[in-house]
C-alpha cells in the first residue's frame, strides 16, 4: 500500500519513488538530514538543552507529526529546521544547503525560497487582506502560485477581500496556510497550528494542511502536544528531554475528520 | 524601595532613549522660556533702571528756531516738572580712516555742567570741560565702530565750515540706546560706522547755528499723573510758531521705540517657542505613554488583581512624564542660563546701557519646571486615563485585533498602482489619521522652525545682492572727504589701471513731506551712470532724469510719498538752504535710506558749481593694488574702498548677528525633528514587532523588514517636510510683518538652498533615528516573538 496518495508532478523537486511493503523503510530522498543536533540555551546562569545529539531524517512528501510535552525540544527542532535559529552543535543539512554555519543572510534566503511556516497565532498582517497576504509572500517568490489559486486550496476564495480582524480564527489559520504554500516551498513546518483554535476550526484547519500535503506533495512537519493528531500522519516522531523518543510509521493515514479529542 | 517604584525605575532605564529624546524636548521648552524672559527680564531692568536714573524725558520736541524764554512758557504747562532746551545738529563727519563720509547728528549739553535730563554716561575719557569750543563726545557704537576713542579728532562740516574736534569721552545717552539714525534702513545691521551722535557744549554749539540765546530742541519731564497728551498739545500750540508742533512722547522716540520693540519680540518668542516645544513633547509623552500602557496591559491587570489602587497605578504611569520633566529641567535650566547670556551678551552690541547685565530670576526657573510639568502631565493624561479605567480581567485578555478598513484610494479603484507594503504603510497611517496628522505636523515644525531660523541669511543675502551686483557696478570708490572741484575725479582717471570714472558728489539733508522727516544722504551721479544704477520697483534699470529726486522705496514709504509729489530738503551743508523737490522715481533698493539727484542738479540745490566728492571707478583685472596705492598718494583722496571688501564686511556683519540665533534655532529644531522621528519609529516597532518578525519568518530580509518600518516614517517626513517650508515661509511673511518698522524691514527671501538644508536636515534626522533602530530591527526575536500573542 502507498502511504503518499499522490504528490504533484510540478512541485516535486525529486521524483517520486516506489514504495513496496509498508514495514520496509523507505528510500526516498531525505530533505533533511539532522545529525548529533544539540542546542543548549543559557538563560542567565542556566544552561537549557533543549536538543541532546538528536538524528532525524525528513523525507521529501512526507506527512510527519512531532509530538511531546512543553520542553521536549519539538519547537526547537522546527526552528531550526526552519532556519530561524541555528544549533550550538551538531548538522543540519535542508537537500544540498548546510544550514549548520549559514549566516542570516542565507538563512532568510533559505527561508523564502524553500520553507513555508504556519504559526499557533497565525501571525497574519492585521493591516493587509487575506488575498494581500498571500501576495505579499508570492511577491517575493521565484515561482509562486497565484495568491487567489492558493486561498482557493485553502477554501477562502469568498474571504479573499476580507482583513484578519473580520475572519475567524480558522479562517486566519487557513489564510497563514495559504500564505505558507503560496510560494511552492519544499517544506511546510506548522508549529501547533490548532493550538489556538476550537475542535472544529482545528479539524478544518488541519485537512487544509493534509490537503496541500496530498495535492502538492509539499514534505509536511506539524508539531503539537495533541497527540490525536499524530493520527494523520505519515510517521510519528516523539521528543523528550531533547531525543528522539519514538519513531513509528502509520500504516494508514487517517483523514482530519476522522480525528477526535 | 517600594516594588512598583523599582519597576518604575527599570521601565524608564529599559526605554531610555525614548525618555531622553523626549526630555531634549523638554529641555528646550524650558530653555526657550528661560533664554528668552531672562533676556527680556534684563532688557527690561536696564532699560528702567537707566530711564529712570539718568532722567530720560517723557516727550520730546524738535523745532526750527525759538528764544530762550519760550522755555518758560513752557514750563508754566500743566504737568510739566522740568523742561530742557537744546541746540540739535547734523552735520557731514570726516572720520580718520573711513572712506566714506559719515554723519554727525550734534546735540548741545549746557555750557557749564551736565544736562538735567538724558544725563550721559561716560564710558571712557571725561565729561567737556566747562564752556570747551572743540570737545565732543561721541557715542559708543560709533566710537567701537570705528575704533575712536579720547584723544583721538574727528573734522566736521559744521555750516558749511570745516572744523577739527577733539573727542575726550565716549559716552552712554538713553535717548541713543540703540544708535538708529533712520539713514541706514538697517535696523539691527544699523550702520553704526557712518552714524554718530556727538555731545557738545551749547556756548560752541549754538553760535554756528546762529542758536545764540535760542533752540531747536526741547525735552520735557513730567509730573506723574500728568497727561502726556494733553502736554503735548499744549506744547506744540506753543511751539508752532516756531517751525515746531510735532511733539511726541517717550514711547515714540527712536531707540526707546527699538528697545521696546526688541523686548516685545522677546516677549512674542518667549511664549510662542516654548509652547511648540511643549506641545512637542506632550505629544511625544502621549505616544509613548499610551504606547507602554498598551504593551503592559497584563502587568496592570495584574496589579489590580494584587489590590493596587487606581491611584497609585496613575502615579506609577505619571512617574514617566515626570522624569522626563526631571531630566529635561536640569538640561533646560542650564541651557536657559547659558543661552539667556549668550543673548544678552549680543544683545550688548546692539542696545547699549551702562549696566546690561544676565540675571536669571529664580521664579523664572519655577515657571519654567512648572509649565513643561504641566504640559507633561496633560501629555501622559490619555496613558494613565487608559492604564486607569482597564478592567483587570480585560487587561488579562489580549487586545483585539486592530481594524483595517481599505484606503480611500482603492475605493476610489486605484488599488493597482500599490504594492503590498505600499498598503501596509497607507493604512498603518490611515486608520490613526489623528496620530499620523500629529507625527506630519510634528515633523512640518521642526521643518518651519529650521526656514524660519534660516531665512535671515536668505534675505541679508538678497539686499546685498540687489545692492552689490544690480546697484552697485564699481570695483572702487575714492572719497574725497569734502567737495573738490571735478578736476580732482579727472586726476584719479588718469591712474594706470583705472578704465572708468564716474563722479558723485553726497550730501546730508533732512528731507520732509508733510510732518514726516528724515535725515538722509542724497548722492548726485552723473547722468547715464554705468556704475551706480537705479532699479526700479519692476527690477527694471531706469535712467536717472535731469531734474527731481529718486528715492528708495523704503524712505518713500516711510514718508508716504510717490513719484510726483514734491517733498521739502533741508540742506545741511551750507547753510541749510530749504529746496522744494519733485519725487521723480523710486528706486527699489532695499538697503538704506536714501536719495539720488543728477549731480549738477544737485549742486544747483546746493548752491554750488561743479564739485565732486568722490568718483567710482572700475579698474583693469590685476591692477587693484596699484591702483590703491597711488590713490592714496594723491592729496586730495581721503580714502577708497572696494566693493568687494564691503560686501564680505556686510556679510561679515550679518553673519556674526545671526548666528548665534541660527545655531540655537537649527539645534532646537534638530532636537524636535529627532524626538518626533526617533520615537516614531520606536512607537511602530513597538506595535508592530511581531509583524515585522513574521515577515523576516517568511523570507523577507532585514533591509526589507526595515523599509517597511522606516516606510511608514519617510510617508510621514514625505508629507511633513513641504507642509513645515510652507509653514516655515508662512511663519517668515508673519515675523517681517509683526516686526515691520522703518529699522527692521527685510523682504521675505527663502532660497532653494534654505528649503533644501530644513529637507536635509529632517531627512538626516530620519537617518539617525533610522541607525539609532537599527540594532533593534536587526535583534528582532523571531522566535519568541511568534510563541506570543501580543
Amino acid at each position: 500500500m502507498t502511504v503518499a496518495a499522490g504528490v504533484a508532478p510540478s512541485v516535486a523537486p525529486v521524483p517520486p519513488v516506489q514504495r513496496k511493503l509498508e514495514d520496509e523503510p523507505p528510500r526516498r530522498t531525505a530533505v533533511f538530514q539532522v545529525r548529533r543536533l544539540s542546542k543548549v540555551y543559557h538563560m542567565g546562569e542556566i544552561e537549557v538543552h533543549a536538543l541532546r545529539e538528536m538524528d532525524l531524517d525528513l523525507y521529501t512528501s512526507e506527512f510527519l507529526v512531532i509530538l511531546g510535552a512543553s520542553g521536549s525540544g519539538k519547537s526547537t527542532l522546527l526552528n531550526i529546521l526552519g532556519g530561524l535559529d541555528v544549533p550550538t552543535s551538531g548538522t543540519v543539512r535542508f537537500l544540498d544547503h548546510e544550514l549548520t554555519n549559514a549566516g542570516d543572510a542565507a538563512l532568510t534566503e533559505f527561508r523564502r525560497d524553500h520553507v513555508g511556516f504556519v504559526f499557533q497565532f497565525y501571525n497574519l498582517i492585521p493591516s493587509l487582506t487575506a488575498l494581500e497576504n498571500v501576495a505579499l509572500v508570492t511577491d517575493i517568490s521565484r515561482n509562486p502560485m497565484k495568491p487567489a489559486d492558493a486561498l482557493d486550496l485553502v477554501g477562502l476564495t469568498d474571504r479573499a477581500n476580507h482583513f484578519p480582524a473580520q475572519l475567524s480564527g480558522g479562517e486566519q489559520q487557513r489564510v497563514a496556510i495559504a500564505r505558507a504554500v503560496a510560494k511552492r516551498p519544499d517544506v511546510l513546518l506548522c508549529d501547533e497550528p490548532t493550538g489556538a483554535l476550537d475542535y472544529e476550526t482545528g479539524k478544518l484547519v488541519l485537512n487544509a494542511i493534509d490537503r496541500v500535503n496530498r495535492d502538492l506533495g509539499t514534505t509536511t512537519a506539524v508539531i503539537t502536544h495533541n497527540a490525536a493528531i499524530a493520527a494523520m500522519a505519515d510517521r510519528v516522531i516523539r521528543l523528550a528531554s531533547g531525543r528522539v523518543s519514538e519513531d513509528r510509521r502509520n500504516a494508514r493515514r487517517a483523514s482530519a475528520e476522522e480525528l477526535s479529542w | 524601595m517600594k516594588a512598583l517604584n523599582r519597576k518604575l525605575l527599570r521601565d524608564l532605564s529599559r526605554s531610555k532613549a525614548q525618555i531622553l529624546s523626549i526630555s531634549a524636548v523638554v529641555a528646550c521648552g524650558v530653555a526657550s522660556v528661560i533664554a528668552m524672559r531672562s533676556t527680556l527680564d534684563s532688557m527690561q531692568r536696564s532699560s528702567d533702571e537707566y530711564y529712570a536714573s539718568s532722567r530720560f524725558p517723557n516727550v520730546f520736541a524738535s523745532l526750527r528756531r525759538a528764544p530762550e524764554r519760550v522755555a518758560v512758557r513752557i514750563s508754566e504747562i500743566d504737568g510739566v516738572a522740568a523742561v530742557e532746551t537744546r541746540v540739535a545738529v547734523d552735520a557731514l563727519l570726516h572720520v580718520p580712516g573711513l572712506t566714506e563720509s559719515a554723519t554727525g547728528h550734534f546735540v548741545s549739553v549746557p555750557d557749564d555742567g551736565e544736562p538735567l535730563q538724558s544725563a550721559l554716561y561716560i564710558r571712557r575719557g571725561r565729561f567737556l570741560t566747562p564752556r570747551s569750543d572743540d570737545e565732543v563726545l561721541i557715542n559708543e557704537h560709533f566710537a567701537d565702530a570705528n575704533r575712536l576713542g579720547p584723544g583721538d579728532t574727528l573734522s566736521a562740516v559744521i555750516n558749511g565750515r570745516w572744523r577739527e574736534l577733539v573727542i575726550v569721552g565716549v559716552a552712554l545717552s538713553p535717548e541713543f540706546v540703540h544708535d538708529a539714525i533712520p539713514s541706514s534702513g538697517l535696523g539691527m545691521f544699523g550702520d553704526s560706522k557712518h552714524s554718530a551722535i556727538l555731545w557738545m557744549r551749547r556756548n560752541a554749539l549754538g553760535p554756528l547755528y546762529d542758536m545764540d540765546g535760542a533752540f531747536n530742541d526741547v525735552t520735557l519731564l513730567l509730573t506723574s499723573g500728568a497727561s502726556e497728551q494733553q502736554v503735548i498739545a499744549s506744547l506744540d500750540e506753543i511751539l508752532k510758531p516756531y517751525g515746531g508742533g510735532h511733539a511726541y512722547p517717550r514711547k515714540d522716540q527712536l531707540s526707546n521705540n527699538i528697545v521696546s520693540g526688541e523686548i516685545e519680540q522677546l516677549r512674542v518668542f518667549g511664549v510662542a517657542m516654548p509652547i511648540i516645544f511643549l506641545a512637542v513633547a506632550a505629544y511625544l509623552l502621549n505616544i509613548v505613554l499610551s504606547r507602554l500602557v498598551a504593551t503592559q496591559r497584563e502587568e496592570i491587570a495584574a496589579l489590580k488583581a494584587f489590590g493596587y489602587s487606581n491611584s497609585s497605578i496613575a502615579a506609577h504611569f505619571l512617574g514617566y512624564p515626570i522624569a522626563a520633566v526631571i531630566i529635561g529641567s536640569i538640561g533646560g535650566i542650564a541651557l536657559g542660563i547659558w543661552v539667556g547670556a549668550k543673548y544678552t551678551m549680543l544683545y550688548t552690541q546692539f542696545f547699549r546701557f551702562p549696566n546690561l547685565e544676565h540675571h536669571t530670576s529664580p521664579w523664572l526657573i519655577v515657571i519654567g519646571v512648572v509649565v513643561s510639568g504641566a504640559a507633561a502631565v496633560v501629555g501622559a493624561l490619555s496613558g494613565v486615563r487608559a492604564a486607569v479605567s482597564l478592567p483587570p480581567a480585560e487587561g488579562m485578555r489580549p487586545p483585539s485585533p486592530a481594524v483595517f478598513k481599505p484606503l480611500w484610494m482603492e475605493r476610489l479603484g486605484l488599488q493597482g498602482l500599490l504594492s503590498p507594503a505600499m498598503r501596509m504603510i497607507m493604512r498603518n497611517l490611515e486608520r490613526r489619521p489623528i496620530r499620523t496628522l500629529a507625527s506630519v505636523v510634528g515633523v512640518a515644525l521642526a521643518a518651519a522652525i529650521l526656514v524660519v531660523g534660516t531665512f535671515g541669511f536668505d534675505s541679508a543675502h538678497y539686499m546685498a545682492d540687489t545692492q552689490f551686483t544690480q546697484v552697485e557696478h564699481e570695483d572702487l570708490t575714492v572719497s574725497f572727504g569734502q567737495p573738490r572741484p571735478y578736476r580732482a575725479a579727472r586726476e584719479v582717471a588718469h591712474i594706470a589701471g583705472v578704465t572708468r570714472v564716474e563722479s558723485y558728489r553726497s550730501t546730508p539733508v533732512r528731507i520732509r513731506a508733510g510732518h514726516r522727516s528724515r535725515q538722509i544722504v542724497i548722492t548726485g551721479l552723473e547722468r547715464g551712470s554705468q556704475l551706480r544704477r537705479i532699479i526700479g520697483r519692476d527690477g527694471q534699470r531706469y535712467a536717472l532724469p535731469a531734474s527731481g529726486l529718486v528715492l528708495t522705496s523704503a524712505l518713500g514709504e516711510i514718508l508716504g510719498v510717490k513719484a510726483g509729489d514734491t517733498v521739502t530738503l533741508e540742506i545741511l551743508e551750507k547753510g541749510s538752504r530749504v529746496r522744494r523737490e519733485v519725487v521723480a522715481g523710486l528706486a527699489d533698493e532695499i538697503l538704506g535710506l536714501g536719495g539720488y539727484m543728477e549731480i549738477g542738479a544737485l549742486n544747483s540745490a546746493i548752491g554750488e558749481g561743479r564739485v565732486v566728492t568722490g568718483a567710482y571707478l572700475t579698474i583693469a583685472p590685476g591692477m587693484e593694488p596699484s591702483v590703491v596705492q597711488r590713490l592714496s598718494d594723491l592729496p586730495g583722496v581721503s580714502g577708497s574702498a572696494t566693493r568687494r571688501a564691503m560686501l564680505e564686511s556686510f556679510n561679515k556683519q550679518i553673519a556674526d548677528s545671526l548666528r548665534l540665533t541660527v545655531e540655537i534655532v537649527v539645534s532646537l529644531a534638530c532636537v524636535v525633528a529627532l524626538g518626533v522621528i526617533y520615537n516614531g519609529i520606536r512607537i511602530a516597532l513597538s506595535e508592530r514587532s511581531r509583524e515585522l518578525a513574521s515577515l523576516r519568518v517568511l523570507g523577507f530580509t532585514r533591509r526589507e523588514v526595515a523599509s517597511l518600518l522606516f516606510g511608514e516614517q519617510a510617508a510621514i517626513n514625505v508629507l511633513g517636510t513641504p507642509l513645515g517650508l510652507v509653514m516655515g515661509l508662512g511663519l517668515a511673511y508673519w515675523i517681517a510683518i509683526g516686526f515691520k518698522s522703518e529699522l527692521y524691514r527685510f523682504p521675505v527671501v527663502v532660497m532653494p538652498r534654505t528649503y533644501l538644508f530644513a529637507a536635509t536636515v529632517i531627512l538626516l534626522a530620519g537617518v539617525v533615528a533610522g541607525a539609532m533602530m537599527r540594532r533593534r530591527i536587526y535583534n528582532l526575536d523571531l522566535v519568541s516573538v511568534l510563541k506570543t500573542r501580543e
